[in-house]
């Protein structure tokens, strides 16, 4: 069976994965803490079926206007160098999603997160919170205001420090398409020592590095840096008709 | 051809159709055409950036036939994951699903959402939710109810699947496509077992066999 599947004569479309080799592996022995908790068993096929390409659309009703701009919170301004991140969410076809929730999470200017778990001696900010949620318009835009974010320390390795990056979770509109990842920054010196990063193969790390856009940034007031995300597409094989000669 | 620059995107002006009919937007040759964005582990950080507080609660508090589904997540050492985050997305009792990708038509049944995001903060998590109903398997049968479940943590770098299924559906469980391809020590680990106040799934990331732990079937969708 190739191609598309039938579900009570509905024709469902099917979501392609890259082949392994593009994609980030679910374990690294450089990063360590996957040492106990990427799964060590090949995972078993599973068809996809009505569960797996339906997925939740959440809109607007949990995102508010200034959720979009990370640098106003708490009454103040956070300090460090604001910038505009923006971009498209598209499938692998090229066609926008839209509606799609965007949600970002990052250290502050100092590489601090607001989190009772990071103990690195860099300052909090209290008018930096490191949390952003915005939609996607019809054309799968995207922006943030934000800061940019510092490099932090981890304990992975000796003098770990993870490269400046901001982390995004989306949801697409399938449960095949749910993506998590992290935006990083061109020509940031620690990539190279940076197993996180490492772990993505060669040919699929630049679609991680944003872009610096002189086009969109403000005059005055902000860098601004493009990142444009591509989840999975649908399969492009024509229909195929079911056992009884009908289209499925 | 060398590969297409992934932030070299075309200017696509047609939004994403739900269920057109349409397979692609037409004006592709080849498979992936723009490299899709590879994952990357939430970190341990996560609960800035994914904690709603209304996230545990797939269906309302007050809907009838509403229950928790609770657990824990073990790493391969048999230690509880504090820092997980679990996703599940499932039908209404009814069989539909609360999104416009579904053929049949978007669902809504009533306090039902179909989708919920819980962490292990605690050491355990804790979704609210409905017994989903039965849905076309696309080979002429019907699946036994279901979640569909997506784990996420510090030290995994790419979320990983699995499926809640129900010990109290046996006749359905014995007739699930999915479950029937497993061995009984795979099909194990994905039921959920009764409880006072609904049911009990763990999730093993890695068998602990000092522990007498099996590593959960993960499913690559």
């Amino acid at each position: 069976m190739t191609g598309t599947t039938s579900a009570s004569g509905l024709i469902l479309p099917r979501y392609l994965r890259e082949p392994a080799e593009k994609r980030t592996p679910v374990g690294f022995p450089n990063y360590r803490s996957t040492a106990l908790r990427a799964p060590l068993r090949t995972p078993v096929d599973l068809p996809q079926r009505l569960t797996e390409v339906t997925g939740p659309v959440l809109g607007e009703d949990r995102v508010l206007p200034h959720d979009a701009d990370l640098t106003l919170r708490n009454g103040g301004e956070a300090v460090g160098q604001r910038i505009l991140v923006y971009g498209r969410v598209l499938d692998s076809d090229g066609r926008p999603v839209p509606d799609a929730l965007v949600e970002v999470w990052q250290a502050n200017a100092s590489g601090r997160y607001r989190h009772v778990v990071d103990t690195f001696p860099g300052p909090l900010d209290p008018h930096f919170d490191g949390l952003g949620r915005v939609v996607t318009d019809s054309l799968g835009r995207y922006e943030f205001m934000t800061i940019k974010p510092g490099a932090y320390p981890w304990g992975n390795h000796h003098n770990a420090w993870r490269p400046a990056h901001i982390h995004f979770s989306l949801f697409g509109r399938a449960f095949t398409q749910r993506l998590v990842t992290q935006m990083y920054f061109p020509g940031d010196p620690l990539f190279g020592q940076d197993p996180i990063y490492q772990a993505i193969p060669d040919e699929a790390r630049d679609r991680t590095v944003s872009r610096f856009s002189l086009e969109r940034t403000q005059d005055n007031w902000a860098l601004a840096f493009e990142w444009n995300i591509v989840l999975r597409g649908r399969e492009q094989t024509p229909f195929e008709t079911d056992d009884d000669g009908d289209v499925a | 051809m060398s590969a297409p620059n992934p932030l070299d995107v075309p200017d696509v002006t047609e939004p994403y159709q739900p269920r057109s009919g349409q397979r692609g937007s037409g004006f592709l040759t080849d498979l992936f055409q723009l490299g899709t964005t590879p994952s990357a582990t939430v970190g341990p950080y996560l609960a800035i950036g994914l904690t709603w507080e209304d996230g545990v609660w797939a269906a309302a508090e007050v809907t009838e036939g509403g229950f928790w589904i609770r657990g824990q997540v073990f790493d391969g050492a048999g230690q509880v994951v504090p820092d997980a985050m679990i996703e599940t997305w499932q039908a209404d009792p009814d069989g539909g699903f609360a999104s416009p990708e579904d053929p049949r038509g978007q669902a809504t049944y009533p306090g039902f959402r179909g989708y919920a995001r819980a962490s292990t903060i605690t050491g355990e998590y804790e979704v609210f939710t409905l017994k989903p109903g039965r849905v076309p398997d696309g080979e002429g049968g019907l699946q036994a109810p279901h979640i569909d479940v997506s784990v996420f943590a510090r030290g995994i770098l790419d979320r990983v699947v699995t499926r809640i299924y129900f010990a109290d559906e046996a006749d359905a469980n014995a007739e699930d496509a999915v479950l029937r391809g497993l061995s009984d020590e795979q099909r194990r680990t994905l039921i959920a077992e009764k409880t006072d106040d609904g049911y009990r799934f763990d999730v093993h990331l890695q068998a602990c066999t000092d522990k007498g732990m099996d590593e959960t079937v993960f499913f690559a969708v």
